[in-house]
């Protein structure tokens, strides 16, 4: 079988660099666009040329098992040469500044970059620098666009459509890339969005983002279509943030009691990796109504899209 | 000990006055089943039900038992200096019906756990109520915030690290936003300890003239004006422990003129003394924060009688002679007060300094509203915490005679007018003077 993607569909960008910035027009186009390759991902031959002869650099200054293979396996399947760096090998460690991993980098002529940093501007730093595409795979708690489409496209596959949902998210929101990327995306498509957390991880000025703002849980899953948790980082949880793991899961952790709140039909998302009794429970994450799995293997196939759309844009193309 | 059980009582023929609302009339007031029922005049001993003892109260003051917001108690950890059952008694003898107790012991209350057991203990031990307040940080090591949730839920009425200030504002500022999700209260003891360093009294001539460190006023307004920057960021619910200073005032008053959910306590050692009483190095006069100038002591009175102090505690701190009967500056601050906060208090009322029903709301009502406890009141309804006073008795305080297992009082041997002569909790008397 053969999958022919509409070839109409150009991305205004050369690189993606965030949410902020897409028009309503690019974040369809690049859902529909993923839907097809959700199609061929679970078609016996998967492969693709559109990428052929390509070079992709996978360049993670953070660990990340999800999101480097999935972008990994998305580049591979459209037949681009994909290489893994990360910081543990690089010359990073070695004091090497951003500015200077980057003009090295070019010297190898890639044609995509996707980049993960654990500072908020790093990638769009790196971005101003290179010749090739960037991908932003997760800037500090800016953003993280493919995770945002992964989830939208998720949505939509199971709702059927974004527009009017109320989806409330619950965590971490203060450090959360996840966080910002989606309450983007969720706003221009129309959804209403909730956030939900301990004061003292909501970022202030976080009410002016468009979003409904709750403090616990049953009042913030009220009505919600879709509950939305984020991770917890274990450093947050000991008394800087939040005062324990206990009491972190006993208000804010999410238990089918909590799960009662939100609408009968309501579906569970984690962007992973999850801390299992933290911010959610056993049984909520495997339960019926957990989405956490397909967005794992939506993943994949809006990476391949975004991967897809921007080569259109390469030079020499 | 119950000295009587929970038979209706009438206290008749009183002054009852009733801070919570414009009430000072004579007349009647009816316990019954643990609650009061009435009061009203000419309830009379026909109007009561069959069983009713019938207290004749001329010339008596019936007032709210009072909610004592400061007091150490030994338990857990230093039941040589204080058990829930020595200071239930003291706390009775003075007309205090509800003492609550601070999270300073060893183990330190920061735990559910140690929640239940305080009020497990205090259950089984004393004759009066007792609700903690649990530690703001982990440990009182001003680093983590603890369970608040939790320990809210667990019973916890507000949550200090004691005679302890924060000294980290991040952690500051995060305990009094995270807590503002549980309308819980902080209640923080502003002195900052690198400004105490070695200071043991005010700072000033008179400590110059003692050869004695002093503690400048300083040390505690810029904690005080800090927190209160805090309390803006974050509008949360903050409680000034124990001010001392005129400068402090002001900080309150443009913190309350900015609609900050801010209020304030002052101890009874500092409205009625000043640093002068510390006279020849008497310990039991070193209390934290010091004991101020007479300037200051009158300026606290008139915020007092302004509502800008809110509260009025015993900041009862049992110590033994081992730490106390030495040099003034090796000594540990801290004085004795449940049993004497009344009578010293009368003192401002009999000199004219404030009202009768000022002095009590400080001493009730306010702490009823701030900590969310049901006394305070003598409206119909509510838990029967009642004291009877006769305002006119004098008496001298004789340490011997004190309840408490500590005599460190910084009133030994002054002389007082009025004095409780019945303190009822819950609607059984559980003091009396015969």
């Amino acid at each position: 079988m053969t999958i022919a993607p509409k070839p109409a569909f150009v991305l205004s960008h050369r690189h993606l660099l965030g949410i902020e910035g897409l028009s309503l027009a690019e974040i369809s186009g690049l859902l529909d666009l993923a839907e097809e390759f959700v199609e061929l991902n679970r078609q016996v031959e998967k492969k693709r040329t559109s990428l052929r002869g390509r070079t992709q650099i996978n360049l993670f200054f953070e660990s990340s098992t999800r999101t480097q293979s999935s972008f990994e396996l998305a580049g591979k399947r459209l037949g681009a040469d994909v290489m893994n760096m990360s910081v543990g090998q690089s010359a990073m460690r070695k004091g090497e500044t951003l500015i200077d991993t980057a003009i090295t980098l070019n010297a190898m002529h890639p044609d995509i970059l996707v980049v993960r940093h654990h500072a908020s501007g790093a990638v769009e730093l790196l971005a101003s620098k290179l010749d090739c595409s960037v991908i932003n795979a997760g800037d500090g708690a800016h953003e993280h666009p493919t995770q945002a489409l992964l989830d939208a496209l998720t949505i939509r596959r199971n709702k059927g459509r974004i527009e009017g949902l109320l989806v409330a998210i619950c965590g971490d929101i203060l450090h959360s890339r996840v966080a910002r990327s989606n309450i983007i995306l969720l706003n221009a498509m129309g959804a209403r969005v909730r956030v939900v957390a301990p004061s003292t991880l909501l970022p202030p000025g976080i009410e002016r983002f468009g979003v409904e703002v709750a403090r616990d849980m049953r009042e913030g899953l009220n009505g919600a279509d879709i509950v939305m948790m984020l991770r917890l980082q274990r450093e947050r949880m000991n008394g800087s943030y939040v005062p324990s793991v206990s009491e972190y899961f006993h208000y804010w952790g999410l238990d089918e009691k909590k799960l009662a709140y939100a609408k009968p039909d309501a579906l569970v998302m984690h962007p992973g990796p999850m801390n299992r009794g933290v911010e959610i429970d056993s049984i909520v994450a495997d339960g019926a109504q957990s989405l956490i799995r397909e967005q794992v293997e939506m993943g994949v196939a809006v990476r391949m899209a975004v991967l897809e759309a921007l080569s259109r844009n390469l030079p020499n193309a | 000990m119950m000295l009587s059980d929970r038979r209706p009582i009438l206290l008749a023929n009183a002054r009852i006055v009733d801070p919570s609302r414009d009430f000072d009339i004579v007349g009647d007031l009816l316990i019954a089943d643990g609650v009061i029922r009435e009061a009203k005049k000419g309830i009379g001993a026909a109007g009561v039900p069959e069983g009713t003892d019938v207290i004749d109260c001329r010339g008596k003051l019936i007032a709210p038992g009072l909610i004592d917001m400061r007091a150490f108690i030994g338990e857990p950890g230093a039941g040589h200096r204080e058990t829930f059952a020595s200071a239930s008694q003291a706390a009775a003898a003075g007309g205090v019906t509800t003492i609550v107790c601070q999270p300073d012991t060893s183990p330190v209350i920061d735990d559910p756990a140690t929640v239940d057991f305080v009020l497990r203990r205090a259950r089984d031990t004393a004759i009066v109520h007792v609700h903690p307040m649990a530690a703001l940080t982990k440990g009182l090591e001003g680093k983590e915030m603890t369970e608040i949730g939790l320990l809210k839920a667990a019973g916890a009425v507000a949550f200090t690290d004691g005679e302890k200030s924060v000294t980290n504002a991040q952690v500051m500022r995060r305990a009094l936003t995270y807590a503002r999700d549980f309308d819980a209260l902080i209640v923080h003891h502003t002195e900052d300890p690198d400004l105490i360093g070695d200071g043991v009294m005010n700072e000033g001539e008179f400590a110059a003239r003692l050869g004695l460190l002093g503690i400048p006023k300083a040390a505690e307004t810029v904690v005080l004006e800090r927190d209160i920057r805090l309390t803006a960021l974050s509008d949360g619910r903050y409680h000034a422990a124990s001010v001392s200073c005129a400068e402090s005032l002001e900080v309150l008053r443009r913190a309350k003129d900015a609609g900050l959910n801010v209020t304030a306590s002052a101890s009874i050692n500092h409205v009625t003394l000043n640093e002068n009483d510390i006279g020849p190095y008497r310990t039991f006069l070193k209390v934290s924060p010091p004991l101020r100038a007479e300037d200051d002591r009158k300026a606290l009175v008139a915020a007092l009688g302004a509502g800008l102090i809110d509260i009025v505690m015993s900041d009862h701190n049992p110590q033994d002679v081992e730490t106390k009967r030495l040099p003034f500056a090796e000594s540990a601050p801290g004085a004795i007060g449940l049993e004497t906060m009344l009578a010293a208090g009368l003192r401002l009322v009999h000199s004219g300094e404030i009202d009768l029903a000022t002095l009590l709301r400080a001493m009730s009502t306010r702490p009823a509203e701030l900590l969310g406890l049901p006394g305070g009141t003598l409206k119909s309804g509510a838990p029967a915490d009642v004291i009877v006073v006769d305002l006119d008795v004098p008496w001298v305080v004789d340490p011997i005679e004190l309840k408490s297992k500590c005599k460190n009082t910084p009133f030994d041997e002054a002389r007082m007018t009025g004095r409780v002569v019945r303190t009822i909790v819950a609607g059984r008397t559980v003091y009396e003077v015969v």
